[in-house]
């Protein structure tokens, strides 16, 4: 009914990489890599940032050409020379990030991601066909609700969907929960496990989540540093052993325990109001204050004002009323405010919100300093020597992996880029500190170090409001918990007490 | 050069950033070769289609590729003609360039210089009674101010207003000719500009001069030290370092509480002053007087000859120079192949097409990447 007259295979199919070797110029970023993908299972793609996961998937999809190597669909081998071929042959992908677009429904999205969509669209006929297809699909979504209106869990099933719909057999998903809540993610694997189960579908998934490896993967295959760390059957390798193939030697870092008293009253909300980019109010009326040496963590549905709130405690955002206070003093996000109350910013998506893609890694380092000694020759001139030296300094204490310091950040991975954003940012003294989805996509030794320097800036003193989707992460580190929903502080808890179905009720609205 | 401190910011070990072995000539000058490739291969690519234009025209290509070389750098005569043409090319073109570092695209150079020039007259008309040197400097203050005043107008408009600059000041070239013309037809009509409507004479002894031993006004220094300065300005100075970042990635210049408006005042406002400063130049080098032969489109070359520099303020004077010698040809092309004067604006059309299209090919030439 859908892909003209493309053979679609029926029922799932595997698919096999052999010998995957992949060269970047002198860098090898497969090294005769293996992955055995059987039909009809779920297999899930462990490994840190760079290890090659998203080389070799990109490799079986067409986006790259293996240096050497085979890559066997259904047991035959296929030269996949592009993406259409790989859809050709029943293979999708979904992404981290959304494809869909946001002005149209999700009934447009879907026909207008056909190969075949005819000059004139007959909406009623199309209408018709996909309802009867969304009736045989697990996933319930409205066809006629506009992409922006609907929340990132929807969203997500709508790629899903979307790829089901184009009769795609083998799906990769690239880590495809970070954006959703953990309800949300159960929701969708579960569905896509039924999927599985039933004969109709193989998935290879991007994780770096152990717990859905555990709950939904039934094999797993591991790279380390471009190469093949391990592979088994699920059932048969705890979260530790994974962890340790997935790692290596490499040490996590470890998070100090809790300590320290809470102290005087540092960041205070008073009726803060705000507005999102077409004019709606994000915030409404918040009013909250952060103590020195506490956490509070707000908990919300992503899109329910903790967006444009951090925007305006980062002076990306005019704040719509109130006002905000820091020791009782009016903020309102000039840079000799940040530097006298010594704040620092750890925004979601770093590249977007805090680095300069084009500038060096020693530049981005310096954004906050850089106009002071030593890195400003008499206030004006610029001291490219200091920025070189406290860019090695912080390179080797963070761990940054970076060819040079010179090396624009734009091509430095999430977890790196985030590191350079923690070495500025907590590098010096820090007395408040915003952060929001600090962790977001990041590997878990990243994640890890996150955690441990959050957790240490709070020990040193320092006012910390953690914004975070990552219901997990907010309960490990806060003190306090808040949830937002519609713009609003609508439940608040003790971390320590906080009951998870009562903040999940509040979190949904109820 | 080894796997192990092969480069892919990725996945290399954190080993700090202990000297690699020499990761080559292409790696690391591979960005700068680009910079100078593509928008060279852009400038042949242009004069080849020229030059199918030409033969269209029933002339030889050749010898109109030899008649531009020798009416643009083949003489002392033709080299004086181009620097004196590129003497204001290189102003305009920073007027252009130096916004670009903030990500605003103003393409509104010559109202700027036409102000420029309006605002230097009128100093050097008021101001009769003082010495030539008091008068010269009053006349680059006054052009300064009054270019630079007029590009701010843009970028507070875009600042306070979210009106697009680059219409702006665009919109804002014909609001500029348009006073001029008002004045110079008007309250400062000299009685005795009959044919062409002028101000008076801003008188001999003004006038800025010549560089000792050539026909090259001194407006070629002016114009090269406002483009080394700028250089400097932008990637040695802490100002040119808030500029970047705030044209890099306005969301981190305003998280770590930069003021973007006030760049983005300051950096109109210089924009401006170079074109302002050329205005200047063209009255008190070559013109002697305000009339509407000012509006002679060293703006808009001014604008084609950022893009090839693709904005550096250093890149802008070998540029302005290429540009210039091509402008000088014009006569020689017009005499020699009996070509119609405006073929030269046809070609710097041309150019202007093949640099825009050449934008796509950065970061996609194979053997300048060294990896994928």
């Amino acid at each position: 009914m859908i892909i003209g007259e493309t053979p679609t295979p029926t029922g799932a199919f595997g698919a096999d990489a052999i010998a995957m070797t992949m060269r970047f110029g002198d860098f090898l970023a497969l090294d005769n890599v293996e992955l055995k993908v059987r039909p009809g299972s779920f297999h899930a793609l462990l490994g840190e940032n760079g290890a090659g996961k998203s080389t070799l998937v990109k490799c079986i999809m067409g986006y790259y050409h293996a240096t050497e190597g085979d890559i066997l669909i259904g047991g035959r081998e296929q030269k996949i020379s592009n993406p259409k071929d790989a859809h050709a042959l029943g293979l999708g992908m979904v992404y981290q990030h959304f494809t869909l677009v946001p002005a149209m429904t999700v009934a447009e999205n879907l026909v207008l991601a056909r190969d075949d969509v005819p000059a004139v669209v007959d909406w009623g006929k199309e209408k018709k066909e996909l309802e009867a297809f969304l009736a045989q699909m697990p996933f319930k979504v409205s066809l006629d609700a506009k992409v922006s209106d609907i929340s990132a869990g929807e969203r997500q099933k709508c790629e899903i969907l979307k790829q089901l719909y184009l009769k795609r057999r083998f799906l990769i998903l690239d880590e495809p929960t970070s954006v959703l809540t953990p309800g949300e993610a159960d929701e969708v694997l579960g569905m896509l496990r039924a999927m599985v189960v039933s004969g109709e579908l193989t998935i290879l998934m991007i994780t770096h989540k152990f717990r859905e490896v555990m709950a939904f993967a039934d094999e797993v295959t591991i790279l380390r540093r471009g190469k093949l760390a391990g592979q088994g059957r699920v059932a048969d390798l705890t979260p530790d052993d994974m962890a340790r193939t997935m790692i290596g030697a490499e040490q996590l870092t470890v998070q100090p325990p809790r300590a320290g008293e809470v102290g005087e009253a540092r960041l205070e909300l008073d009726k803060l109001t705000a507005l999102d980019d077409a004019g709606a109010v994000a915030v409404r009326n918040v009013s909250l204050t952060v103590r020195g040496g506490e956490i509070v963590g707000i908990a919300g549905v992503s899109g329910n004002g903790q967006r444009q709130l951090v925007e305006v405690l980062a002076g990306q955002r005019e704040a719509e009323g109130g006002e905000i206070r820091i020791r009782g003093e009016r903020y309102s996000a000039t840079r000799e405010e940040m530097r006298r109350h010594k704040m620092s910013l750890l925004p979601e998506e770093p590249l977007r919100n805090a680095c300069v893609g084009g500038m060096s890694v020693a530049d981005n380092i310096a954004f906050r300093d850089f106009d002071r000694a030593p890195f400003a020759k008499g206030g004006w001139w610029l001291n490219g020597a200091a920025f070189r030296k406290n860019a090695e300094r912080k390179i080797s204490r963070y761990k940054i992996k970076t060819r040079t310091p010179d090396t624009p950040i734009a091509s430095l991975s999430g977890g790196n880029v985030q590191r350079v954003v923690l070495a500025r940012e907590l590098g010096g003294e820090v007395e408040l500190l915003i952060a929001a989805n600090p962790c977001f996509g990041l590997d878990f030794a990243a994640v890890a170090q996150i955690h441990a320097e959050i957790m240490a800036a709070r020990n040193r003193g320092a006012a910390v409001l953690l914004v975070s989707e990552d219901l997990d992460e907010l309960l490990e580190l806060s003190d306090r918990l808040v949830v937002m929903f519609h713009g609003e502080f609508v439940h608040e808890a003790r971390a320590s007490e906080a009951d998870l179905t009562e903040i999940g009720r509040h979190m949904a609205g109820h | 050069m080894t796997t192990d401190t092969a480069d892919s910011a990725e996945a290399i070990e954190a080993v700090g950033i202990a000297p690699a072995a020499d990761p080559g000539f292409l790696q690391r000058y591979g960005a700068t070769v680009e910079y100078v490739l593509i928008p060279g291969a852009a400038l042949v690519g242009a004069l080849a289609t020229f030059g199918v234009f030409v033969t269209l025209y029933g002339k030889n290509p050749l010898d109109l590729y030899f008649y531009m070389y020798q009416g643009a750098f083949g003489t002392w005569f033709s080299w004086q003609n181009t620097l004196t043409r590129a003497a204001p090319l290189i102003l305009t073109a920073l007027c252009t360039a130096l916004p670009a570092q903030l990500g605003m695209v103003i393409i509104g150079g010559e109202g700027a210089l036409l102000i420029g020039a309006l605002t230097a007259t009128s100093a050097a008309l008021a101001m009769q009674w003082a010495p030539p040197l008091v008068v010269q400097i009053a006349m680059v203050i006054a052009g300064v101010i009054g270019g630079g005043l007029w590009i701010t107008l843009s970028g507070a408009l875009r600042q306070y207003r979210g009106v697009n600059e680059t219409i702006s000041s665009l919109l804002l070239v014909y609001i500029a000719l348009a006073i001029l013309n008002h004045l110079v037809e008007g309250v400062m009509r000299d009685p005795a500009s009959l044919n062409k409507p002028s101000t008076r004479e801003i008188g001999a002894a003004n006038m800025i001069g010549t560089i000792p031993g050539t026909d090259v006004h001194w407006g070629l220094v002016f114009g090269l030290v406002a483009a080394i300065a700028s250089y400097i300005l932008i990637y040695h100075t802490t100002f040119g370092f808030a500029a970047r970042m705030a044209g890099g990635n306005i969301r981190a210049a305003k998280i770590v509480g930069l003021s973007v408006g006030k760049l983005i005042m300051t950096i109109c406002f210089l924009a401006g002053a170079c074109a302002g400063l050329a205005g200047m130049i063209e009255v008190a080098a070559v013109q002697g007087r305000t009339n509407a032969n000012l509006a002679a489109g060293y703006g808009f070359t001014g604008i084609l000859v950022a893009f090839l520099s693709r904005q550096n303020p250093l890149a802008v004077i070998p540029v302005a120079i290429l540009l210039g010698g091509i402008s000088a040809s014009g006569g020689l092309l017009q005499r020699r192949l009996g070509l119609p004067d405006a073929s030269v604006l046809v070609l710097q059309g041309i150019i202007f097409v093949f640099v825009l299209a050449s934008d796509a090919l950065y970061g996609r030439i194979g053997f300048l990447k060294g990896k994928s």
